[in-house]
Formats: structure tokens, sequence, C-alpha cells
């Protein structure tokens, strides 16, 4: 039997994602193996000439990481889709549009304006042009795709059959995704998280809880919490309620808070909605007032509580 | 008018792109070099608490994640005004050593060491990591992977995580080491340090001894004299985590040393619009475009430049290679762009010894790991040499600390303009009249840029040390006339 064939794709992100397979070690050999790779950028040959011309589905996975941020995102967002049977967002930014998906706070104007014209380092010349997506040079015209004003999930620019979350996703979890794969076992259905646990991220976190009562949060600077006891309960913002588990709470460990790259909980749409609620339940308040006191203490409610998740909340991007 | 395009080159935040311009004559016009992607970091960072900036700047980039993570945790001391206990600056420096001890073998064996361990003429099918390991034997792969795999560890048990770091902070880092993991740490950097001098004489025995690749360094094609920069201890030895920024004139001569509050009256940006990468430059000399020498603020902040900026190396053995290679190339400062191989071994040789010592320091296991900021936050700035270059990160805060303005000047940034006129010169130097175009050809215009490790796309490192291209030659009506496609 052939063997199947796979691909991997970066479109906005740091290459983190890549790092986390690569971090298989020995084990990537194993997948060079057992799979036909027929696209994968930063390690084997490759030209989009060549994935255009193979047959529509002839892929049979591809494994997609990135948000879509500019033109040429998007537009291989369409052809792997086209061309893959199984396609994966994976990781937090190709899954919710991750920590690139901020710039939804903000707007392309203000992000040019500030690295073209105002930064302090920057010399302003030719009246303050900005980046073009053509410019005619004396010796012929040159291109650079167009960047977007809003980031996106990759879902919201085509279907995509599971997902794979995490900044970056573990190795571990990747290879137990493989492993499936691998097993010949029949894929869960469509719209499936893998490489993920079905908890919260507090359940796998060894630190202690006790019943919380906060009058009180901190900043993560302004206080050394107790290496043992749940950093919540301690009034450090730790989004380990509305995150799914799967990470094993390697943030929580360091004793630092879970800032929710494993994404929302299952039968959660929304991570920000859910840490709202989870807070809502433990700060000790009786008034109104007093609650909005206690919240107003949380400096930056949605930087917090959608560091990785924006684009794909049901917030999706500042209003013009 | 006939235009080459290379396209993609490698990963450049999204990929890069190469526009070779020829004349009627078949001979370069121009080069264009493109970054076709932005993503607004330093914007959609406003607003947010400056104590996350260590945690959100980790992800500009998945290779180099430490070094941001480190920049961005010095510059929220300064923007506290704290001064950070010594066994928290002990664990941050181990940390960021490690690091570039990893991230400098990844690049030797997988990117840019084929060209020379197997040869920049050698079939591209050989030119990569197994090609090396061919070459060198079985067990130098196994190695490769074991040193990537070793660091990694030290830096999650470091650092938390071992991609998107954790644990540097304003005032500190939040987990120390216990004694049972300092000994781990320790044995691990023991064998990075017998791994850093295995590399070295791999270098030697393979580059060093063939006096065809040491023409190739020394070559007019691969030479650009232009101001070397480096971060120096108090001593001017390179320093990777801490101390002045030194820049170096193409005479050798120190031409300013700056601490990171002054950076921004030495270094500037110009912006073109035919790309989205803007290009730093000596504000003191001044832009005038893609020039060489004294007079053109056009500067390298590389491996190479660091040793070129600095007196010498930290460590001993290090030193002994440091002054190895100014033997052999003719003393400082060296221009050869491929001499930037050599020096990055060198700096991976000093990161493991730097690395060994501080694990063996008896402050490492101390308990003092974090100073609670007390003063208003204002402004600060936080300098760090990332592998690919001076990292500069500068923020500024309202008196909650959240930040109203953030700048930042990435390591490969820096060398936007040396590597467009690297690939310029290579161009010019290696395509002529009546020569044909060959996969041999394009590689060695991608060794021009190969050598500054260039980090648009970080993860360019694993690429098996030859990147898939394709030249299109256009005729003046625009009608392609040939195409060479290699990969």
């Amino acid at each position: 039997m052939a063997k199947p064939k796979l691909a991997l794709y970066w479109a906005a992100s740091c290459g983190g994602c890549e790092i986390a397979v690569l971090d298989l070690h020995e084990k990537i050999l194993d997948v060079a193996n057992a799979f036909d790779i027929v696209f994968w950028p930063v390690a084997m040959d490759f030209k989009y000439a060549d994935v255009r011309a193979m047959e529509d589905k002839s892929i049979d996975i591809c494994l997609f990481n990135g948000a879509i941020r500019n033109s040429e995102n998007e537009e291989l967002a369409h052809l792997m889709r086209a061309k893959s049977k199984v396609l994966v967002a994976f990781g937090s930014c190709a899954y919710e549009g991750g920590i690139p998906g901020l710039a939804n706070l903000t707007t392309k104007e203000e992000i040019f304006k500030w690295v073209y014209r105002d930064s302090p380092s920057t010399i302003v010349t030719n009246g303050g042009v900005y980046p073009q997506t053509h410019t005619k040079m004396p010796e012929g015209e040159i291109e650079i795709p167009e960047m977007y004003e809003v980031v996106k999930s990759l879902d919201q620019v085509v279907a995509v059959e599971y997902y794979i979350p995490g900044c970056p996703p573990q190795p571990k979890q990747i290879w137990s995704v493989i492993e499936y794969i691998l097993s010949g076992q029949p894929l869960p259905p469509a719209g499936s998280i893998l490489g993920a646990g079905d908890k919260t991220c507090c359940d796998e976190c060894p630190l202690e809880k006790k019943e919380k009562k906060l009058k009180n949060f901190y900043r993560p600077y302004e206080i050394i919490p107790d290496p043992n006891l749940c950093l919540l309960d301690q009034g450090i913002v730790c989004m380990g309620p509305a995150t799914r588990s799967g990470c094993e709470a390697l943030c929580p460990k360091a004793n630092m808070a879970c800032r929710g790259c494993y994404g929302p909980p299952p039968n959660c749409l929304d991570q920000g909605a859910k840490m709202v609620s989870a807070l809502g339940s433990v700060i000790d308040a009786h008034e109104p007032e007093e609650l909005d006191k206690i919240f107003d203490q949380i400096v930056d409610p949605i930087g917090t509580f959608y560091t990785f998740s924006l684009p794909h909340s049901i917030l999706r991007r500042k209003q013009q | 008018m006939k235009q080459i395009k290379i396209d993609p080159i490698t990963r450049l935040e999204g990929h890069g792109k190469i526009d070779i311009f020829l004349n009627d004559d078949g001979e370069v016009a121009n080069t264009y070099f493109q970054i076709p992607e932005l993503r607004g970091f330093e914007q959609f960072c406003v607003g947010r608490p400056v104590e996350e900036m260590p945690r959100i700047t980790t992800r500009i980039c998945g290779v180099c994640p430490e070094a941001h993570h480190m920049a961005s945790a010095k510059a929220c001391d300064a923007v506290f005004h704290v001064q950070i206990p010594p066994t928290a600056k002990k664990l941050r420096e181990l940390l960021y050593n490690v690091f570039f001890a990893g991230d400098h073998t990844t690049h030797f064996y997988a990117l840019g060491g084929p060209d020379f361990v197997v040869g920049p003429d050698a079939p591209a099918a050989e030119r990569n990591i197994l090609g090396v390991v061919k070459k060198v034997g079985l067990e130098i792969g196994g190695k490769v992977i074991e040193m990537r795999k070793r660091t990694q560890a030290v830096i999650k048990t470091l650092g938390g995580k071992q991609t998107h770091q954790v644990t540097s902070m304003p005032g500190g880092v939040s987990r120390g080491i216990t004694e049972e993991e300092r000994k781990e740490i320790e044995e691990h950097c023991k064998w990075f340090v017998d791994f850093g001098k295995f590399t070295i004489k791999i270098f030697n025995d393979i580059v060093l001894a063939n006096q065809g690749y040491v023409d190739l360094i020394l070559s007019d094609t691969f030479s650009s004299k232009i101001y070397s920069m480096g971060l120096v201890d108090e001593k001017n030895r390179v320093n990777f985590y801490d101390g002045k920024v030194r820049v170096v004139d193409p005479d050798g001569k120190e031409f300013v040393k700056y601490s990171p509050n002054e950076y921004l009256e030495n270094v500037a940006e110009h912006v073109e619009p035919w790309t989205y990468l803007k290009f730093p430059f000596l504000k003191k000399v001044g832009w005038k475009g893609f020039m060489e020498g004294k007079d053109s603020g056009v500067y390298r902040a590389t491996p190479l430049s660091r040793l070129n900026a600095a007196d010498g190396m930290p460590t001993p053995a290090a030193q002994e290679e440091y002054d190895c290679m100014y033997k052999t190339l003719g003393g400082k400062p060296v221009h050869a762009t491929l001499a930037t191989h050599w020096a990055r071994i060198i700096e991976l040789l000093s990161a493991a010894e730097m690395a060994l010592d501080l694990s063996r320091d008896p402050e490492i296991t101390g308990t003092n790991i974090r100073t609670i900021p007390t003063e208003t936050p204002t402004e600060g700035v936080g300098i760090v040499e990332a592998p690919r270059g001076t990292l500069t990160h500068h923020y500024t805060t309202d008196e909650r600390g959240i930040l109203t303005k953030v700048n930042l000047i990435v390591g490969t940034t820096n060398n936007y303009a040396p590597i467009s006129m690297s690939i310029n010169k290579a161009a010019r130097g290696l395509i002529k009249k009546g020569v044909e175009v060959t996969e041999g050809t394009l590689n060695k215009i991608e060794m021009a840029f190969r050598a500054y490790d260039p980090c648009f796309g970080c993860a360019t490192h694993y690429m098996p040390g030859k990147m898939p291209m394709e030249v299109r030659i256009f005729d003046s009506s625009g009608n392609i006339i040939d195409i060479v496609q290699r990969g």
C-alpha cells in the first residue's frame, strides 16, 4: 500500500509549530518513514507550482499552521484545502488566530502609521510612503502580498476537518495524533479537537486548590506566590479554568499563570466569556459596586482573556 | 531588460523573494530582496500590561523565542527601575547561553554547514544535513539530534516550556532550580563544551584544510566592508545577555559604545515602499543607500560582527579559536561574509563554556530570585544579542504599567541592508553575459545571505541546506525565455 501523503504549511506564524514538530527528535525519522511528505517548505523541496499541479484531494493530510493575515496566506489556504482530503488547523494561530490575532484590536492603518512613520527610530523619507503591493522601480515592477485589515483563523477562510491546539502544540501530543493516524483507526468526526484533553488545564494542574473567595487580584510581578498553591486562589489571573487540558499545565508548574493557549474547553464557544463566568463565581463580593471594584483590578481583560483566541471568539475584532 | 526571480528563497515571515534585473548586455542591473509580511506586534501590544511582554513577544519568533523573552524581560526591569537578584540574572544567562549553543548548532549542521562540509558545487540532493552525515560519519547525525534534545531539555527546566518560555518577568525569574536540577544541567553543559570542541575540529579538518574553501571565504564576491556591531562586557569581550553595544568602523576602530537607553541616538531605520521590512542604519553616519564603506551607515550584527566589535571572548577555549581565526584570515576586522560560519561555531563553544561556568556557580541554586518592583513604571530599553543580531526592545508605559509605545529592532532586521548588498554583489560577481545561470550559481547567491542565518522565517535553520528556487529569465517584452528550477 502506498504511504499516506502528508503536507505541512505555515501562514502568518512564528515558526514555533515547526519547531514543535522537530522536537519529536528521533521520532521525526519515523514520521518521514511512515508518510510520503509531499510539501513542507521549512524542511523539504517545494514549489507552489508543484502543489498546483497535484490532483484535487491527492494529499491525505495537511497540517496547516499560522493565521490568515495577507493575500498570500489566503491563497495558500485555498490551495491546500483543494488538494487535501483532511485539512488540520495546527496550533493556536491556525485554530483561533493566536497572538498575531491581537492585531484585531487595532487597524492596518494604525499599524502602518506607527511602523513606517511614527516609531521613534523611523526616519520618514519620500513623504512617508507605506509599502505598496506593486512598486515601479527603474528596472521594472516588483510586488509583495497585500496585508489584510483583519486577522482570521483558518476555518474562517476555508473548511477545516480538525484542530490541534497549543502555542505550540506539545510534541507529545503531536506524536499521539500521528500514532493514532498510523494505527489505521477510523478518524473522529469532522470538527473534532485532536491532540488535547477533554477537561480543563486546572484538571491537570498539580497546584493545590481550595475554595476560592477573591477580594483582590494581583499582577504577576506584584507578589511572590506560594509555589504549591493554585495561582488563581492567590489572586493571580490564571486562564486555567477556561482552557482545555493537554499541555500538562506547564506554565503553572513554572509559577506562571496559564494564558490559555490550548483554547476553550469542550462545549465552550468563547474562552473569554467562559473566564468571565469562572471569575464571577469566585469573586467574593456582595454589592455590584464591590464586584466592579475587584474586577477593575484586571487591567486588560480583552488582552488577557483572549490572548490567543480573539479572531475566533464572538468578539472577533474591534469595531471600526 | 531581463528579470530573474528567485521566489521563494526561504521563509521570511512568509517567504522571501529576490528579483534580479539584467540589462541588455546580460549583466546585473539591480537586485531586490523583498520581505512580504508584517504582523504588527509593535502596534497591537499597545494597551497590554507590560509584564505580559516577555510572554507575548516570544511569538515574534518560534526559533529564537529565548532572545525576545530575555530582551523583553530586561526592558521590563528597566521600565520598573528594578535591579534583579544575582541568582535571577545568572539563571537567565544560563538559559540564554544554552539556547545560543543549541541554536548555533542547528545552523551550522543543517543550514550553513552543508555548503562547506559537502561542498558548494555538490549536487543539491546531497547538500543537506544527510549529506553532512554521509561525509563526516553516521554518529554525527545522532550527536546533532542529541545536542538539540539536551539543549531543549535544559531550556524546558529553566524556561518552563521548551518553546515560548515563561519564567523571566519584571524583577527576576519565576522559578529557581534545585541542586538536583543543577547537577543535571552541569552534566549537559559538559557535553555541550565537548560538542563545541568537536564542531571546531570538524570545521578545521574539512573547511580550513581545503585551500579552495579558504579562497572562497576570502574572495571579493563574498566580502562587505561595513561597520560591525555587537554587545560587549566591561572588558570589551563578547557577551550575549548583557553589556553595552559597541560598533567598530570598517577599519576596526571603535566608532561608538552605547548603553541600551542610548540606542535612539545611534540607530535609525529607513523605509522603502517595495518591502515590509525597514533598513536600520547608524544614525550618526546616515543612510546613503546600499553602500559599503565608512561614509555609509550600513552595519552588520552577526556572529562575525560581534567578534569584530569585541576585543576577545569571555572564555578560554573560545579565545584560542578567536585568535586562530583572525590569524588565519589576516587580522581584524574580517569582512568576509562566509567567515560568519566560523565565528558562529566559536560563539557556540563560548556559549557552552559560559553555560558550564554558570551551572557551577554557587549562587545558581539561590532562592532569592525575584525583586518586587516598587517604583512607578515609565520607560525602558532591553538589549540582548540574538543569534542573528543585536535585539532591542523599547517600551513606554503609563503609570499603571500599561503599554503606550513599543519599538523593536529585531536581530535579522539589522542585517537587511547588508544581506541585500551581499546578494547584489554575489549576483554581479556570478551572473555574466554569455554564462549560463545554473543551479550552482543560484546556490552561491544563496550562500551570500545564508551566512547571516536569516531568521525572517526562523525555522529556516532546519532546511536541509538548500532552498528551493525558480529563476525565470524574461526578455524585454516580458516573455519567459528560460527557467532554471531547483528544489
